[in-house]
């Protein structure tokens, strides 16, 4: 059995890679076309190295500039080449020099890179995580380009990008919601419906558990999938405000309040899938696929895993439903977890002072919807941001999480997003979790005592 | 240094008339066997490795006990408000939850290390040795896990773990009956899975490195063992052993540094946390990761130094001793 089943994920594996070989391929066919076509002019001078540099207002075209990008997996990889050749047809053939880095590499030496030579622009997270670049000075504010594009964005992503200062520091271009995840063919097959209030969702996993079914999927080997359930919890059981200020200092660990959440977690601790502490995400999306598992709270990516199930049926099959109501006073905010991504400028780029204008125009390309759908096109879990974004293609379960999370009246980055980084990790809330769950029903006190000394014990910010 | 390179001694030096020609007899008048060409060329075999030795090694090291003192995160100047005293070592004794648990996971580690692994590698080896029907084969089998890194070693062995999808799990009918053993995330066990992991590489790099030491041992004094009326134990244990002192030593400190670099497999599982804490992941996790706590993580590092220092001094100290 299991011999069969870790055969099939590694066909998968293969099936996706060369999958992405051949939509590669079909790019760079594409690129010679778009050359012989519409760009050619641009593509001509870029060819030719160089180009000239014009000048209009805060942008330029031709040139050169360099990007710095996180994004490594084949769909995320595919989408941001796209949408760079883009910008060079349609910015007079500005060469833009990608360096790709791995995703856990470029997060875990951000701050070695951006004190370094970094490129002129590059991939970022907004948050706390933004903030604190910002704060650095490490990042260059961007607020004559975000004037210029501000009215393609709602009131939430504008609040996103603004540093602590009230400068602009990024463009946020594509996110993804937090959400319950679920088969609609398991739930149909056993009559289930959807729950809406927490006591609906007990019994709903009570009922699962009897039908042989693991209630909710939980995988948290990687540690930081736990506090999207800690944030979830937290927001609907003590508000946003509470939140973050907890996650920023201003409220204690030790407060009753988070002895709360833990306690209202432990009541569905026992339905989570069996050995949870050493399996990865992708582990528990798998026992969603193939029906083991009967609901799973994740992110919008946990549709990339069914899309390399390679069955296009399963993908169908995927539906979620926002986190149930706890009965707080906090239901109505119907906040949620979604993480906009973003694009930067840094500050010590060694090339930006003569590419800025560059730079410039390509942060306010990567803000048209346009932009942002060829991205999606091809990593179908980020989800575009501007207004002018064209929704018509968009499949019932993009419509569905663009819909939950305009509802939301308070959006949340995620934990480890919202959180300063040394106090979010493995040494410390991962790690908290991790010990919480090992045994759910602990009198949290202790607990809450270590987490608390370990907050005092970081440098100011 | 300074004689050495401006030359005082004649081009050609007349033959010295005693070994000890490298004391200067008069400051004036030096006999020496070297030649200039000889000295400038050991000043440069002596001075380059001593420079980057400096520069690259004890640069660093100076460099980690300074931060250490200091809350530095990386990013800016170090200015004299950074610097904290020993507030980096107070917290890290009583306050760090997680310092202690690393400290006794690489004890344990270097416990294991010593009583299960090497053991078994050096029982091995003795086997090996016997020339017995495939020795060839065996030898292959054991050796071949130490050509690989121990990141690679830290995947395979993920894969043979894994919970739901394992080899283990599933070879045992644990999935089918539903009693999951969480190998990799119960706190309790996870240490010991990844020590199997490490020994299965360990057991053959310990064994190949005795099995070339027991190659050289000169079969005569097994013979006169033997001819002596002593059983094979004996043998081995009163003649064999004490033959092979050097070896045994580059064994223990081998084994002693294995147990202090751990730091790879326990990553690859699952970044060193929930039960899998080491000291060299702790440094990682504070000071290189994105968390950036560089001024408290390198007080970890000097921690570890320290602790490192016994095993290299006892290497080196065997070492001189066997050269002089």
């Amino acid at each position: 059995m299991g011999d069969s089943s870790e055969a099939k994920r590694v066909r998968n594996r293969l099936a996706l890679r060369d999958a992405a070989l051949n939509l590669d391929l079909d790019l760079s066919r594409r690129d010679v076309l778009k050359i012989a076509g519409y760009g050619s002019l641009a593509a001509f001078i870029a060819a030719c190295g160089g180009g000239t540099t014009t000048t209009t207002g805060i942008t330029a075209k031709g040139g050169t500039m360099s990007l710095g990008s996180y994004n490594t997996d084949p769909n995320s990889l595919k989408g941001t080449k796209a949408i760079v050749d883009a910008f060079t047809a349609a910015n007079g053939g500005t060469k833009v020099k990608i360096n790709t880095v791995d995703h856990g590499t470029f997060q875990n030496q951000i701050s070695s890179y951006l004190q370094g030579t970094p490129e002129d622009a590059f991939t970022w997270f907004s948050g706390h995580r933004m903030r604190f670049f910002a704060d650095k000075g490490l990042a260059t504010p961007i607020d004559d380009v975000w004037d210029a594009v501000k009215s393609n964005y709602t009131e939430g992503f504008a609040a996103s990008i603004k540093g602590n200062d009230g400068h602009a520091y990024a463009i946020p271009t594509d996110y993804y919601p937090w959400a319950v995840f679920y088969r609609k063919d398991v739930f149909a097959a056993h009559g289930y419906t959807v729950p809406t209030n927490w006591d609906a969702f007990k019994a709903l996993c009570t009922q699962m558990k009897k039908d042989g079914l693991i209630p909710i999927a939980f995988a948290d080997k990687d540690g930081w999938p736990a506090q999207g359930t800690f944030d979830i919890i937290n927001l609907r059981l003590n508000g946003y405000d509470f939140h973050t200020e907890l996650l920023t200092g201003k409220q204690k660990w030790t407060d009753p309040r988070v002895a709360a959440v833990y306690k209202k977690w432990s009541e569905i601790t026992q339905y989570y899938s069996p050995a949870f502490a050493g399996l990865k995400w992708e582990e528990g999306a798998d026992q969603l696929l193939r029906k083991q598992a009967g609901m799973y709270l994740l992110g919008l990516f946990v549709s990339d895993e069914f899309k390399a199930s390679g069955s296009p049926a399963d993908l169908d099959q995927l539906d979620f439903f926002p986190f149930p109501d706890l009965g707080t006073q906090y239901d109505a905010e119907k906040a949620l977890d979604a993480p906009i991504d973003v694009y930067m400028l840094t500050k010590k780029s060694p090339t930006l002072s003569a590419d800025l204008g560059q730079a410039k125009a390509f942060m306010e390309f990567v803000a048209k919807g346009s932009t942002q759908v060829l991205y999606w096109q091809n990593a179908p879990g980020s989800i575009p941001t501007a207004n002018d974004a064209d929704t018509s293609t968009y499949p019932a379960l993009t419509k569905k999480a663009v819909q939950i999370v305009s509802q939301a009246k308070k959006i949340t980055q995620y934990f480890d997003r919202d959180s300063r980084p040394d106090y979010s990790g493995p040494n410390g809330m991962q790690g908290f979790l991790l010990k919480f769950l090992a045994n759910p029903s602990q009198d949290t006190t202790s607990l809450q005592g270590q987490m608390q000394k370990f907050w005092d014990s970081l440098p100011a910010e | 240094m300074a004689n050495t390179t401006t030359g005082l001694a004649p081009a050609r030096a007349p033959k010295a008339p005693e070994a000890g020609a490298l004391v200067a007899t008069s400051r004036k008048r030096r006999y020496t066997l070297l030649t200039r060409h000889d000295k400038i060329l050991i000043a440069l075999m002596v001075g380059v490795p001593l420079t980057l030795d400096l520069l690259l090694i004890w640069g660093p090291t100076l460099a980690s006990i300074g931060f250490s003192f200091t809350n530095w995160d990386g990013i800016g100047p170090i200015t004299g408000e950074n610097f904290v005293g020993f507030k980096n070592y107070q917290f890290m004794f009583t306050g760090y939850t997680l310092f202690w648990p690393a400290f006794f996971h690489n004890l344990i580690w270097l416990a294991w290390l010593t009583f299960i692994a090497t053991p078994l590698g050096m029982f091995f080896a003795v086997l090996l040795d016997r020339e017995m029907r495939g020795t060839r084969i065996y030898q292959s089998v054991f050796f071949l896990p130490v050509v690989l890194s121990l990141v690679v070693v830290g995947f395979i062995w993920e894969l043979q773990f894994a919970p739901t999808e394992g080899f283990i799990n599933n070879a045992f009918g644990l999935v089918k009956s539903g009693k999951l053993i969480d190998w990799l995330g119960n706190p309790r066990i996870n240490l010991f899975a990844i020590l199997t992991a490490t020994s299965w590489r360990h057991v053959g790099y310990i064994m190949i490195l005795y099995l070339a030491g027991l190659k050289s041992v000169d079969p005569s004094l097994r013979e006169a063992a033997r001819v002596d009326g002593a059983s094979e134990v004996q043998t081995f244990f009163s003649v064999v052993l004490p033959v092979m002192a050097p070896i045994n030593v580059i064994i223990v400190v081998v084994t002693a540094i294995e147990a202090l670099r751990a730091f790879d497999i326990a990553f690859i599982i699952n970044q060193g946390k929930n039960g899998l804490e080491l000291l060299s992941i702790l440094i990682y996790n504070n000071s290189l990761s994105e968390a950036s706590l560089v001024g408290f993580g390198s007080a970890i590092a000097v921690i570890l130094l320290v602790i490192s220092l016994g095993p290299i001094i006892l290497f080196l100290s065997r070492t001189m001793r066997t050269l002089a």
